[in-house]
């Protein structure tokens, strides 16, 4: 029973992932890419629970690639995208770089 | 309230600010808070996670993210805006290196219990480890440290043989349950080979639809994983952007006019030229001072900048001399095609950079027609996006791909450093047409120039 309701989970958060993006303009292509990037950087909470229970060496070692690629994931996803974000501006204001 | 209760209350949060976030995120306006919600979500998540229950090695946990969070904040803090789509790429295959990597780590625990559970993390680690060498691949191709397009006549036959080995493998290890070790090792380095030869053939014009597919797919692998490690919020955020991802990429493919199926399998190549329509005429070289003149006493200029512009970090001049411009009553726009830049919405990003507001910058659709009452279109390094060829030669590999009608416009002035072709290879017919001026030169002097001398036109 339990497995069927993950199996819901999956195809809401599908339907989910498919309408928040349906309607948006292409000039947030690519910050939209870089944030969703972001976003599956919560792969670092798998990696800590993986290393967290690490039993040998060889998983350790494993876990802690995880945890190492997972939160450069995170992190360089973050800042990447907030400098892009932090760019977009309105109006006639005139300013430099 | 138990901490296991507690724990889960947590996660349902953060996936639930995720959503915002990324709801947030596809509207100019509110851009910029979707991400900053998003981070703090992705914190909260960090922080709660140290207590979950039984958790050991957890300094091993904290040094593991200080080593990756700070190289990558810095390396994304330093890198050019040109260089956004490798980064982009490159933190995106860690991403999927990470679900891999987790699903090592659960084979080897003997974690991996029931059909459900096998299958996902089969999958999970198919996809994650494809996306983790098939980004690396996209880092390597965009920071030009691997120029060619690695091809061979029997590539999609060898392409086949791989994906067999790791069906073979893949559905060996789900029957079996407790499969050896050595199983599971050729089951990662065949699917990271996999992600390598499905990668390396395809051109620079369509690495954007590929990093962004490759995104998709990190995002299905860390959903995968989540249902092994059964965090309801990994497989909420994870195939969120999985689904999200996906109908980005078609997007993109859609405003190149590629099919993902061709991007994948038939990569363009500049060969089908030679049989291709024979292109008459000649070119015709103009200098900054008859440029700016033109533009100058022009009622309406368009620019249209590629990624030419953008590597010669031409963007603040360009944007200075459209000031100029309007200050002598000229109308100025910009025109964008989806894939100018090195992915969709990577040259608003440029000119954003410099300042431009975006009220300015139009969308091929929105500015197309109005080229045809447009005295001066003004092409800064760009190419393919403007060839007329795309139009009419049916044997062109850039055929059907829509274009910038800037041929329409009254004048055309072309910013070049020489005479080559564009990306795809394929000879431009608009430098040989008959309203067409070519300015050779770096984009950032060419325009400097230009910009001295409608200085000295003033008053």
């Amino acid at each position: 029973m339990e497995g069927i309701v993950y199996l819901y989970v999956f195809m809401l958060a599908a339907f989910t992932g498919y309408e928040v993006i349906l309607r948006v303009p292409v000039i947030l292509h690519t910050p939209l890419m870089s944030g969703s990037n972001f976003i599956h950087g919560v792969v670092l909470v798998g990696g800590m629970v993986t290393l967290g229970h690490a039993e040998t060496g060889t998983q350790m070692v494993l876990g802690f690639v995880a945890v190492v690629l997972g939160a450069a994931n995170a992190a360089g996803g973050y800042v990447v995208t907030e400098r892009m974000l932090g760019m977009f501006k309105s109006g006639n204001r005139k300013g430099g770089a | 309230m138990t901490g296991q209760t507690f724990l889960h209350a947590a996660y349902l949060a953060v996936a639930v600010a995720f959503i915002f976030g990324l709801k947030a995120m596809a509207s100019p306006a509110t851009a910029r808070k979707g991400i900053v919600w998003a981070g703090y979500a992705m914190v909260a998540a960090v922080i709660v996670t140290f207590f979950w229950p039984g958790m050991e090695n957890r300094w091993l946990i904290l040094l593991g993210i200080l080593v990756g969070g700070v190289v990558a904040w810095r390396s994304g803090k330093k890198v050019a805006m040109t260089e956004m789509p490798q980064m982009v790429a490159i933190y995106n295959g860690m991403g999927g290196g990470a679900a891999a990597a987790i699903a090592a780590v659960e084979f080897a625990r003997g974690e991996v219990h029931g059909p459900a559970m096998l299958v996902m993390a089969v999958l999970g680690a198919l996809i994650g480890a494809v996306a983790f060498s098939g980004s690396c691949v996209a880092w390597a191709k965009l920071a030009g440290k691997m120029k060619k397009a690695y091809r061979f006549p029997s590539q999609s036959t060898l392409n086949i043989f791989l994906g067999i080995i790791v069906g073979w493998l893949g559905i060996g290890i789900v029957v079996d349950g407790h499969p050896w070790a050595i199983a599971i090792v050729l089951f990662f380095a065949v699917s990271l080979l996999l992600g390598v030869v499905l990668t390396a053939p395809i051109g620079g014009a369509d690495m954007p639809v590929v990093i962004s597919l490759l995104n998709a797919f990190t995002g299905l692998a860390v959903g995968f994983e989540g249902y092994v490690l059964q965090i309801p919020a990994l497989i909420v955020a994870g195939i969120v952007v999985g689904a999200s991802g996906t109908l980005l990429t078609h997007l993109m493919a859609k405003a190149m006019n590629r099919p993902i199926r061709n991007v994948l399998f038939t990569p363009l190549t500049g060969e089908a030229q030679e049989e291709g329509q024979a292109i008459e005429g000649r070119m015709q070289e103009t200098s900054a001072l008859d440029a700016a003149a033109t533009m100058r006493y022009a009622a309406k200029v368009v620019v249209v900048p590629g990624y030419g512009m953008a590597v010669a970090g031409a963007q603040h001049k360009v944007w200075e001399m459209c000031q100029l411009l309007e200050e002598a009553g000229v109308s100025v726009s910009f025109a964008i095609h989806p894939v100018a830049g090195r992915m969709p919405g990577h040259m608003n990003v440029l000119l954003a950079e410099a300042g431009v507001p975006y009220d300015k910058i139009f969308d091929l659709d929105e500015i197309n027609n109005d080229f045809a009452q447009t005295d001066v279109a003004l092409v800064i390094g760009a190419n393919d996006v403007v060839n007329p060829i795309a139009r009419t030669d049916k044997s062109s590999p850039i055929y059907g791909m829509p274009i910038l009608n800037v041929d329409h416009a009254r004048n055309v002035i072309v910013v070049k450093r020489g005479q080559g072709t564009g990306y795809s290879g394929v000879e431009n017919a608009l430098f040989y047409m008959e309203n067409c001026r070519m300015l050779y030169g770096s984009a950032q002097e060419a325009i400097a120039d230009v910009i001295q001398h409608v200085k000295s036109m003033e008053g």
